[in-house]
């Protein structure tokens, strides 16, 4: 059984004198175990799949189903099964860490929960704040407590929704190691991230959004492959000859092309050479997820609609 | 899901919205206590000796029920209905939205914490003003059965409120427009009877009249109508305000989209 199944998932936003398709027949499983993540421009439609998955929001066609259980008719075993860390950094000024969390826990029925709470405080780096206020905490802090919050009834399915978006390095390497370890010992996780080599690096396996529908999904690895070619890669301080912007990307300095063989790299060279400019830190190195990612962006424009 | 579970998710919750109150209980409890104090002293140092309602009843004795019993009202509305309209406004009502609880675990524990709220501070303001006249308590059962009543439709109405707002004006717009003006023509300064005729068959349409009249009732052993005719109303205004919360609870009204 799946531990997620989207089955032809669509939503309408009924807007003044129009309708729009946030989501059009989107189908997919993920089984049990998986590290599995969820790319997509903004607005493609991750945040209102999750919003679905998470019984924020009713789809207006199709079903989701969490360990088997339907997030509609079934709704508090699939919550029970589900661990949502949201995207928007929100809080009880109320309430301490630990009170939030005690809260939470019996929120899905678990009294009693002191050690497993101890755990996560210790786990996320949260011990020493465990009495502080809410208010008290700094950004960073608050993440780290929604992902207390989302484990704090130890559901099997967690779901990130841009949990590293505007947070420093170092949470972000203790919030990957803790959801690594987390995966490792069984847990399935569903991730949205804006980061490609996040993504990379995490995910076993990937699908891509894009206005409301999957453009791909695959292997992460498969991904990677499926686009075989190297990039050319240099630091440029004068603007591309024409030729060349057409096919480059560009990022401030740094101009990226893709190159299949030496000829090709040859070609790039002395199309430089003949306006006289100069690249720096030239280096060739094979496609990133981020390359895959805009190859298909850019070839599903004119299909997608 | 299994029993266990469903009654402790509404524990839980009912515990969280009474903490809620308590921890800022100087502004939720002794504010309201200390306005019930200043109009009784205002009111009643000033009409004492001009207004009489009841032939044996004093009039600042007459003023503690109604005062004690708007205590009860207004606070059992202002707690569901601001924490409601916080956690939306906030965005942390997704921690209770992603819960397996129940729209009936939220009714139960929104408007529980309501009633608990509007009764400690009815209790307050009885606490305090009863030094300052006579007072009997003719029938307690009323009383209790009035304030429970009324706190608990006050919760529900509240919990409407929270739903319906999408903004703090909105709430006080309730609060300041319908709330306030309903529980003042209720007839908490004052007897219905003492109205010309039209403002009195008006007062008969206020479901609060009822429910200040009973609770009166229960002090007095005097009443402007029936302490039945007041509990028909008054039970009735609340099963029908408690129908439609569950409905709007039960489809998300403005909370799932």
């Amino acid at each position: 059984m799946p531990a997620i199944s989207f089955q032809n998932v669509s939503k309408t936003y009924h807007a003044v004198g129009r309708h729009v398709r946030a989501l059009d027949g989107v189908s997919f499983d993920i089984e049990p175990g998986e590290f599995f993540g969820l790319l997509g421009p903004n607005g493609a439609g991750k945040t209102t799949l999750i919003s679905i998955l998470a019984g924020l929001s009713a789809a207006s066609g199709g079903r989701v189903l969490v360990n088997g259980h339907d997030v509609v008719a079934d709704y508090a075993d699939a919550r029970r099964s589900l661990g949502i860390v949201p995207q928007e950094l929100v809080f009880d000024p109320f309430f301490s860490v630990r009170e939030t969390l005690v809260i939470q826990s019996g929120y899905f029925g678990v009294r009693n929960n002191g050690a497993w709470i101890d755990e996560l405080l210790a786990g996320l780096g949260l011990a020493d704040k465990a009495h502080a206020n809410m208010r008290q905490l700094s950004g960073g802090m608050k993440r780290r407590v929604l992902v207390a919050q989302a484990l704090v009834h130890r559901p099997p399915v967690i779901v990130l929704d841009e949990p590293t978006a505007g947070v420093d390095v170092e949470l972000r390497q203790t919030l990957w190691q803790f959801v690594a370890r987390l995966n490792k010992d069984g847990h399935t996780v569903l991730l949205t991230t804006h980061y490609l080599e996040e993504a990379e690096a995490l995910c076993g396996r990937i699908a891509m959004l894009k206005q409301g529908r999957i453009v791909a999904l695959d292997r992460t690895t498969a991904l990677l492959a499926g686009t075989a070619s190297t990039m050319l890669r240099f630091k440029l301080d004068a603007p591309l000859p024409v030729a060349l912007a057409a096919r480059a990307r560009v990022t401030g300095r740094i101009v990226q092309l893709k190159a299949h063989d030496a000829a090709d790299v040859e070609q790039v060279l002395a199309a430089l050479r003949s306006e006289g400019l100069h690249p720096e830190d030239l280096e060739i190195g094979r496609a990133d997820l981020e390359d895959v990612f805009l190859d298909i962006m850019q070839s599903e424009t004119g299909s997608a609609r | 899901m299994s029993t266990p579970h469903l009654f402790a998710g509404t524990r839980t919750l009912l515990y969280k919205e009474m903490l809620r109150f308590w921890k800022v209980s100087f502004q939720t409890v002794a504010a309201p206590v200390l306005t019930a104090v200043l109009y009784l002293l205002i009111f009643g140092h000033v009409l004492e000796d001009h207004v009489k309602v009841y032939n044996n009843v004093a009039y600042t004795s007459f003023l503690i029920p109604g005062l004690v019993m708007m205590g009860v009202l207004q606070n059992a509305f202002a707690n569901s209905s601001s924490s409601l309209i916080q956690s939306k406004i906030s965005g942390n009502l997704v921690f209770l939205l992603v819960s397996p609880l129940s729209h009936w675990a939220w009714f139960v524990a929104y408007v529980g914490a309501s009633v608990v709220r509007g009764v400690v501070v009815g209790a307050g303001v009885l606490a305090v003003t009863f030094w300052f006249a006579p007072l009997s308590l003719v029938a307690p059962a009323w009383v209790l059965v009035f304030a429970v009543i009324g706190a608990a439709m006050m919760g529900a109405l509240g919990l409407l409120a929270g739903l319906w707002a999408e903004k703090f004006e909105q709430i006080a717009a309730f609060q300041n427009f319908i709330v306030m003006p309903m529980t003042f023509l209720s007839g908490v300064f004052y007897s219905v009877k003492s109205l010309p005729g039209f403002w009195q068959d008006a007062s008969h349409l206020n479901p609060f009249f009822y429910m200040i009249d009973g609770f009166r009732r229960g002090f007095f052993g005097v009443s402007d109508v029936s302490p039945w005719t007041s509990l028909a109303v008054a039970g009735g205004s609340l099963l029908a305000v408690c129908a439609l919360c569950l409905h709007l609870l039960r489809i998300g009204y403005k909370i799932r989209h």
